[in-house]
């Protein structure tokens, strides 16, 4: 039955595209199969661009977030100055577009000429992202510290363990596998952000099928583009589904 | 027994929460080998003076004495203290993502530097020695409540505890898994083992307690044996909280 009406449902939407009036002359500038495969390499050879600044900022965002999570939730009189830090610093880049901190970091960093500082956009445009991020997954991590029962903590102290053993062996533990499911949802949502950082001019894929596209003024290019980032993005969102399944039913 | 040295001791501790005054002056004492039962009435600061003699919480005024000494002032590590006294709750509050044996040598190894085989050799003994065997690898949600229980006292008991404080740790269990936490703490009390324990098993109290203390908001209004006690008190909000606990057919 399911797949019935899934057959229904797909075949009718298939129909209504394909036969409207604009159809033949949007084939043939999205969907165009040798358009695909002349610029496909290049725009291939951008991806990997993305693939590798995706996995070094996914890493600094889950130890930087991590950090500003554990100061936030510090109760040390010591840390205060620290922690009205670390919550200015949440405010800030999760509430600035984070096209417009790639723009900001990207061309203010260089801009203040000064010896030392990165002026690769690559780095710039890392950066900024790792910040964006890292305000956002902080969160993820505070709110599993916090939905820890007090009773733990408790115990931990009750034992004899210091606070930072308990946080460490006992509350950390269990908030990082409480929240795996929204991390890996801002893991999906970083490895497609990663193209905003084309603003500042790397040859990343999405930079190289708009140079394609619009040197050849066709848009099979960035259609070729979103296929790299689907072969990725959703493989690891069923791979991360079914590791989630895998821990449920344990 | 009077003359064994004091163990545990309240003298005059306040504590409050906000406006609201929980401790209003408890002077307490519990000697070595003595099973001290607080009871009294919900609400009435047993499990909060659990919570400071172990000083999970911050007191208002007065001292905790552990081993004779005050350990309430500032400069006393509050860590080291707790390592000398074991703190069973109500809600068990195993740690959920470690095993049974896991639970028992985390304090051991990590507070105590006992070195980890020692420690699991160890804490395989208690497990075995109080029914528990074969248990050392499961996830504690596996466990019934009664033999959760079981885990987190000797989890409590790994580090050779000085004295043993029970907050109330029968009160989350179904009645038939309740005799064998009971079972355990009978043997712990033949051993030797100083407790105070917050009950509201009367019938416990009775038969593993040297005295019993009744709380009534905040203050220790009576205490003595518990045959004396629970059988003609003296003090009229006693007779009252007895009196109620008849009615509903929990004496």
């Amino acid at each position: 039955m399911s797949t019935v009406s899934t057959v229904v449902v797909l075949g009718a939407l298939l129909v209504a595209v394909t036969s409207s009036k604009g159809w033949p002359e949007v084939r043939d500038t999205f969907f165009n199969p040798s358009d695909f495969a002349d610029s496909f390499p290049q725009v291939l050879e951008g991806f990997w661009l993305d693939v590798r600044m995706f996995v070094v900022v996914e890493v600094a965002v889950l130890a930087l977030g991590l950090a500003i999570a554990l100061v936030r939730v510090s109760s040390t009189p010591a840390l205060t100055p620290l922690r009205l830090l670390a919550t200015g610093f949440v405010d800030l880049f999760r509430g600035v577009p984070t096209i417009l901190v790639v723009y900001l970091i990207g061309f203010g960093i260089p801009a203040l000429e000064m010896s030392g500082l990165p002026t690769d956009p690559v780095i710039l445009g890392g950066i900024a992202l790792t910040l964006s991020y890292s305000a956002y997954v902080s969160e993820v991590y505070r709110a599993g510290i916090d939905s820890i029962h007090p009773g733990q903590r408790a115990a931990a102290l009750a034992v004899g363990l210091t606070e930072r053993q308990a946080l460490r062996f006992v509350v950390l533990p269990q908030a990082i596998r409480r929240v795996i499911p929204p991390l890996l949802n801002d893991f999906i949502s970083l490895q497609k952000d990663v193209a905003l950082v084309s603003i500042l001019g790397p040859l990343e894929a999405f930079r190289v099928a708009q140079i394609e596209a619009s040197s050849n003024f066709v848009y099979t290019p960035l259609v070729a583009a979103a296929v790299l980032f689907l072969a990725v993005t959703v493989p690891l969102a069923r791979w991360l589904e079914r590791m989630q399944r895998r821990r449920m039913e344990r | 027994m009077s003359a064994a040295p004091v163990v545990l001791e309240a003298r005059g501790v306040t504590k409050a929460y906000g406006d609201t005054e929980v401790l209003r002056g408890i002077d307490l004492t519990v000697r070595r080998h003595e099973a001290v039962a607080l009871i009294g009435a919900s609400g009435s600061g047993k499990s909060t003076l659990l919570r400071c003699m172990d000083l999970l919480e911050d007191i208002d005024d007065g001292d905790v004495l552990v081993d004779g000494e005050i350990v309430t002032e500032p400069g006393v590590d509050p860590v080291a203290v707790r390592r000398r006294l074991g703190m069973v709750f109500q809600a068990f509050n195993l740690f959920p993502h470690l095993t049974v044996l896991q639970n028992v040598v985390l304090a051991p190894v990590r507070a105590h530097g006992v070195p980890r085989e020692e420690a699991e050799r160890r804490a395989r003994e208690l497990l075995a020695r109080f029914g528990l065997e074969g248990r050392e690898d499961q996830m504690p949600d596996r466990l019934s409540g009664g033999q959760q229980q079981r885990v987190a006292i000797i989890r409590a008991l790994a580090a050779d505890p000085l004295a043993l404080l029970l907050d109330e740790v029968t009160s989350a269990l179904d009645p038939d898994l309740v005799g064998e936490v009971l079972v355990l703490l009978r043997e712990l009390k033949e051993r030797g083992m100083t407790m105070l324990l917050a009950t509201h098993e009367m019938s416990f109290a009775r038969e593993v307690a040297d005295r019993v203390c009744f709380l009534h908001e905040g203050r220790i209004v009576e205490e003595g044996p518990p045959e004396q006690l629970l059988a003609s008190p003296s003090h009229e909000a006693t007779q009252r909280f007895l009196r109620r606990l008849l009615e509903g057919g929990r004496l």
